[in-house]
């Protein structure tokens, strides 16, 4: 599956990855930071996800 | 995951209230959290005056929807900060948004009005950009309210944003400003307009899923300006700590605001002179901001 991370924005390739929440565990990243986005619609932690998927990871933390 | 509400698919989960939404019931959801900070701290009525400020963020985007939707008259304020093409692309997007839903945006423009930008500002005075940008956000943001006479300038920070300052405020045990830490500031006589923050019971991945859900094409990259900000690092770590123990931000926040600030009062205030030169409220001779101003066009 393909990942795609912002500020900067680049792309990971992942396989084996079954659901949302294991992607967090997985690149090591706080579920409370990101919105997970699969072509424009959020998912939840528990969401199936397979290697053909591309999931944005958009983080929510901005401003100073 | 299913709808707390209506049993369909979940879009999202807010783990702190014990509760999955589809679209549908978060927008209600997050109407409801608004409405209610905004009658429990009695922050404004249907008559008056409304002026956000709008930074074309999700925060202040997704407050002004809000606001229309609960049917409150907000205008909206853009500041242009000179911050390169960032800068332009966030005025872009609030005026897209503010168009499309037929709502009035000021723009007020930092290095046409007053000479600088917060890159060049931060540079000349060496003092942090978050810090060089904030302190001119705040000036203009009061002194358009007080030109324009508007009753209330509407502030989009979030329960992460509040929760994180407060954690900084408290690392430094900066009583002056856990003091100032509240919902509500009231209007003061020498000229500060009355300032609320509507968003502090919703979580900033929260307003997230509200602009993505609501459509809203919001600024998603980070200000250039903002790497080795040291409050988005604190967000970081009181992420980290929500993930274990939900809720641990609100309790901390609201704990403070419940419990805590009456303990820093506001009375020792020292009285507020005005500025030489602008005439804003100040307590010096010259305002922080006409020093800003006069230490960046001098370099
Ligand atoms: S990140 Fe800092 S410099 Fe950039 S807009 Fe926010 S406060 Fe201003
Ligand atoms: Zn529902
Ligand atoms: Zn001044």
């Amino acid at each position: 599956m393909k990942v795609v991370l912002r500020n900067p924005r680049r792309e990971i390739e992942l396989t084996g990855v079954k659901r949302v929440g294991d992607l967090f565990r997985r690149l090591d990243l706080v579920s409370e930071s990101y919105l997970p986005i699969r072509a424009g619609e959020l998912c939840t932690i528990e969401d199936a996800v397979d290697d053909e998927d591309v999931i944005e990871l958009r983080p929510v933390i901005s401003g100073g | 995951m299913k709808c707390r509400v209506c049993r369909q698919r979940a879009v999202i989960q807010v783990k702190r209230h014990h509760a999955n939404f589809c679209k549908d019931h978060f927008i209600e959801h997050i109407h409801r959290q608004v409405a209610k900070t905004i009658d429990e701290y009695k922050m404004f009525d249907a008559a008056d005056r409304l002026l956000l400020g709008v930074s074309g963020g999700k925060d202040s985007l997704a407050l002004w929807n809000i606001l229309n939707e609960l049917g409150y008259a907000v205008d909206g304020v853009y500041l242009h900060l000179g911050i390169g093409d960032y800068s332009s692309e966030s005025l872009n997007l609030s005026t897209n948004f503010a168009e499309a839903r037929g709502l009035k945006l000021q723009v007020s423009d930092l290095p046409a009005e007053f000479g600088f930008s917060v890159p060049e500002a931060a540079a000349a005075s060496r003092r942090a950009p978050c810090s060089a940008c904030g302190l001119s956000k705040r000036y203009i943001l009061n002194q358009i309210a007080d030109e324009l006479s508007y009753d209330v300038l509407v502030m989009g920070h979030n329960l992460d944003d509040e929760a994180a300052t407060l954690f900084s405020n408290v690392l430094r045990w900066n009583a002056e400003y856990l003091a100032r830490q509240r919902p509500v500031l009231p209007a003061t006589n020498e000229g500060f307009a009355r300032k609320v923050k509507p968003l502090i019971r919703v979580a900033e991945r929260e307003t997230a899923a509200y602009a993505v859900l609501q459509g809203i094409d919001y600024e998603v990259d980070e200000c250039p300006m903002a790497a080795g900000n040291t409050i988005n690092r604190y967000k970081e770590w009181l992420n980290r700590l929500e993930e274990d123990s939900p809720g641990v931000k609100a309790g901390f926040l609201f704990g403070f605001l419940e419990r805590g600030v009456e303990h820093f009062p506001n009375a020792d205030r020292p009285t507020l002179d005005s500025c030489r030169f602008c005439g804003q409220p100040t307590t010096s001779d010259v305002c922080a901001f006409c020093r800003l101003q006069a230490v960046t066009l001098r370099a």
